[in-house]
């Protein structure tokens, strides 16, 4: 199946109005010397009862959440997806349309990432968002990309207690460019001393970081700024109801994945890249921004605006080569986030929040384990284990729980430690459980 | 699309807020656990101003926002470079599969050998489509694999020469993400014009053509619409001088099957999932740019790849990769979107696969047929799955190529591309896509001459248009100048 219209006699009647007497001619400008000349070594095509029943296949050979109760973070958390996101933002008219090149058709998408970046805005204490990037870790770069261009500045700090994938890509990003990278320290869990920040574009910190601790993030800032630096600060904005936005703190730049806000797990991906600045950074954003305007007979509408920046216009001079964004999932974001509302917010902090530290309380307790670090922790925390984190992680899933990454992902030290993330999902039969199969694989 | 929506006219989720009211229900813990657990001085004193809506108001507030909408289900979109065509639904059923919409990505291997083997297999299919030996799946979009395959240049001439040289050459045709990314893989520009065949100018790239050359970024077909028929005589210059050739993979559509980059003698390959495999644009993204490599470059792709132990019949993540550029993605890429591709390979196969091209071909020669005497083509010559043509015969009369852009939509329309590339006068690129049935082919060429016949006898009509959309045209220039871009609480949601 292929899902065209045409019968045969359409096409014959196509070719002969267009001029062609044969499907073949149409490829005429093909130089015979490069044409493939054979058939595709491709599977054939099925039916769709055939495809279904073979993607069913290949589905159960995963175990996803649900048959595993999700500890699991490092970056994606197991956070309840409520019903009417999927059946809103995944209508037809927002899925099957494209980028609001011609607003008249397009309020309906313009309109809602006018209402996402306000909501983004509002819970990372900036003044201005776009309207969505790829993802965490690419939102991270262009942050550093606005940094570099607004400091004429070109040495990056990161904080060592960063996601690992996240350095990796900012460094991938900003090599080819000529940044130098330093990380600082992280021995306690948080950012340790940021050193010298003599000729610093930016100091780079996550909220909570990757062991899941809280940064003193107005004491780096004032560091930050006394250096002439930006401060960029990848912030979990699931935390928003609780966790003072970074932009009360000092921070310039405000990044991170929406992943936690109706996007579910998706082994990764599309997620959704948030980025969020002071005004005075507006023409140095990256994507597109949406904007309130009126139309020839005075009615209100949305366009997209200072597309000057962007690559279509702009080309080699633009703020940045992105194009697509994840406008689908940031329709989700905002649904869910109108469903949540402020007081909801504020719920699903305090409940991640209470749920790690019941964990946390209990999983200590087991002979052999401990808390890896004394900083406040959010939803997340590392827990130092006997032996191998992986090997133990294993034994956990063998008995139904999936926790993680290990921390050997972020440095070899840290081996023996494992990530555990609580979201409000987790009951407190679900984290006994854990606790007790813990105290199993650990005997 | 206007006047499905009843009611007054929807203003943004803020103005409907009432406080105190809520459609979320959260478990929750006793007591507020906040106050010991977090330092005083990171503690939110009052939550984010989101709005307070009840459930109904939630869903009635979207579904009209989305009835304010173009899309591919409610008509035809022929939006050049861009192949809006039809997203089957099936696709969202297997995407919505709890086996692979609720696996976490730091999931160990064995926990999710389904969807390392649906991602190998599609590196198979991709690599055979292609002409290539590897294939990344880290770059979330067409432009990130552009960059992707940048720095896997940069990759090949440091480890070949001791430095990445300079320079990359990009059409004039080219799209904008091209010299963007270009400067963002930390290179310089270098134009190639077009010549008057609407084609890269062979005499002016071999002139181009030194040792500071990292390689050629080109569409093929390009953003005429055309095929470059010199391309081996390109492939065999650049490749002389040491340089690489880029396949921006925007129109893979018009050749699938027919002809293969790596045959065309193309190094780096990136395709764009969210045009040539059908999975849904969604207003913009996300989409999914996996970029394929010959094998003198696999060393260089984005870590970690996909690995198959054929003894274990079992599949990993290969991470030992030392001369990798190193990662592009927090995680794996848009998984979830390869997983729609994927479903789409196997519905079509092969054979499928080459029945699109055809018909795509077919169905932009055919309209551009219908349109021809109105709207006179760029440049003559069979088209592949675009056409551009142009507005200029109206412009006597005072339109322009956004006048008929706009009456498109009165007549129940979505425009085409206008005004791109940049190298046409009055440009307008169409692309039907195979999707489209002969019928609907036939109204929009109805309506276009239509257009043009108004253009003499009611100008006035064009310049007015569109007047049945939710809205007419927006003042793009005061929304620059007086920068409104977030809801604040107590200003109305539009300043006056």
């Amino acid at each position: 199946m292929d899902y065209t219209p045409h019968t045969e006699a359409d096409i014959e009647a196509m070719l002969a109005a267009a001029g062609f007497t044969g499907i073949e001619d149409l490829f005429a400008p093909i130089p015979g010397s490069v044409r493939l000349g054979r058939d595709l070594a491709l599977p054939h095509g099925m039916p769709e009862a055939e495809v279904l029943a073979l993607m069913e296949g290949l589905a159960r050979k995963n175990r996803p959440t649900g048959e595993l109760v999700c500890f699991a973070g490092g970056g994606a958390y197991d956070h309840y997806v409520p019903s009417p996101v999927a059946h809103l933002a995944f209508r037809a008219e927002f899925a099957t349309s494209y980028t609001p090149y011609q607003p008249e058709l397009s309020q309906g998408v313009l309109g809602v990432l006018f209402e996402f970046q306000s909501m983004i805005c509002e819970l990372t204490g900036m003044g201005v968002a776009n309207a969505s990037l790829y993802d965490g870790a690419s939102a991270l770069v262009e942050a550093i990309n606005l940094a570099t261009g607004a400091t004429g500045r070109s040495r990056i700090v990161l904080s060592g207690a960063l996601n690992p994938n996240y350095a990796a890509v900012a460094r991938t990003n900003g090599g080819a460019r000529g940044f130098s990278f330093s990380t600082t320290a992280a021995g306690d869990g948080v950012t340790g001393d940021l050193g010298d920040l003599a000729g610093a574009a930016c100091v780079v910190v996550a909220q909570p970081n990757f062991f899941g601790c809280l940064e003193d993030l107005a004491a780096i800032a004032e560091a930050t700024h006394a250096a002439g630096a930006l401060l960029v600060v990848v912030f979990d904005p699931t935390t928003a109801g609780v966790l003072e936005a970074p932009g009360a703190l000092g921070a310039d730049v405000v990044v991170g994945e929406g992943q936690g806000l109706g996007v579910g797990l998706l082994y990764g991906g599309p997620y959704l890249g948030y980025f969020a600045t002071r005004p005075e950074h507006v023409r140095r954003v990256p994507g597109r921004i949406v904007g309130a305007t009126v139309d020839v007979r005075g009615k209100g509408g949305f366009v997209l605006t200072l597309q000057a920046r962007e690559q279509h216009i702009r080309r080699e001079k633009a703020t940045s080569n992105v194009c697509t964004n994840q406008t689908l999932l940031a329709i989700a974001a905002t649904v869910y986030l109108s469903w949540l509302g402020p007081q909801g917010l504020v719920e699903l902090g305090e409940s991640c929040l209470a749920g790690a530290h019941q964990a946390a309380d209990l999983l200590a307790s087991v002979p052999g384990c401990r808390l890896a670090f004394a900083a406040p922790f959010f939803k997340e925390f590392a827990l130092q284990v006997p032996g191998d984190a992986e090997r133990v992680a294993a034994g956990l899933a063998e008995r139904g729980y999936l926790v993680g990454p290990g921390l050997g992902v972020a440095s070899a030290e840290l081996a023996s430690h494992l990530l555990v993330a609580v979201t409000e999902r987790r009951t407190p039969e679900q984290i006994e459980g854990l606790a007790k199969a813990l105290a199993e694989v650990v005997a | 699309m206007s006047g499905r929506a009843r009611g007054p006219e929807p203003q943004t989720i803020f103005d409907v807020s009432a406080p105190g009211r809520r459609a979320s229900s959260v478990a929750q813990p006793a007591g507020s656990p906040a106050e010991g657990l977090i330092p005083p001085g990171l503690r939110r004193a009052s939550p984010p101003r989101l709005p307070e809506v009840s459930e109904l108001d939630l869903v009635r507030h979207y579904t009209r926002l989305s009835q304010r909408n173009w899309a591919i289900d409610v008509g035809v979109y022929p939006l050049g470079s861009c192949t809006m065509k039809y997203n089957p639904k099936v696709h969202e059923d297997v995407a919505g599969l709890p086996g692979f919409r609720n696996i976490h990505p730091w999931q160990p291997a064995d926990q999710v050998q389904g969807a390392l083997q649906l991602l190998w297999e599609m590196e198979q299919y991709l690599a055979e489509l292609t002409g290539m030996a590897r294939v990344t799946f880290q770059p979330a979009a067409g432009a990130q694999g552009e960059l992707t395959g940048l720095l896997i240049m940069r990759a090949h001439h440091t480890a070949t020469e001791g430095h990445p040289r300079s320079v990359v050459l990009i059409p004039d045709s080219a799209h904008g993400t091209n010299p963007a990314s270009v400067a963002l893989g930390g290179y310089k520009v270098r134009q190639i014009p077009s010549d008057e065949r609407g084609l890269v100018d062979l005499a002016a790239l071999e002139a181009a053509l030194d040792p500071s050359v990292a390689g050629l970024m080109l569409t093929n077909p390009n953003t005429l619409g055309l095929f470059e028929t010199d391309i081996e005589r390109i492939a065999a210059a650049l490749h002389r001088s040491g340089g690489l050739l880029y396949f921006d993979g925007a129109n893979f559509n018009a050749i699938l099957g027919k002809v293969r980059p790596g045959d065309m003698g193309f190094d780096i390959v990136h395709m764009n999932t969210h045009k040539t495999f059908t999975t849904p644009h969604g207003g913009g993204g996300p989409g999914s740019g996996p970029v394929a490599v010959s094998a003198r470059l696999a060393q260089y792709l984005p870590s970690p790849v996909v690995g198959y132990d054929e003894a274990a019949n079992r599949w990993f993540w290969d991470t030992d990769r030392p001369q990798s550029i190193g990662r592009l993605h927090g995680f794996h890429g848009n998984f979830g979107v390869v997983v729609r591709a994927y479903t789409y390979l196997r519905s079509l196969g092969g054979e499928g696969l080459v029945r699109i091209a055809e018909r795509a071909v077919l169905n932009a020669n055919y309209l551009r047929a219908l349109v021809r005497e109105a709207y006179p083509e760029a440049h003559p010559g069979t088209c592949m799955h675009e056409f551009v043509c142009t507005a200029k015969p109206l412009r006597a009369k005072g339109v322009r190529a956004m006048d008929v852009a706009k009456r498109l939509i009165d007549l129940g329309f979505h425009p085409p591309t206008v005004y791109f590339p940049l190298v046409v006068e009055e440009a307008m690129m169409v692309e039907p896509t195979e999707t489209e049935s002969r019928e609907s082919l036939d109204a929009l060429a109805a309506a276009l001459l239509q257009i043009a016949g108004e253009a003499s006898s009611d100008p006035e009509l064009l310049h007015e248009a569109p007047v049945t959309a939710p809205v007419g045209r927006l003042d793009e220039a005061r929304a620059a100048r007086r920068l409104h871009v977030r809801w604040e609480p107590g200003s109305p949601w539009l300043d006056e």
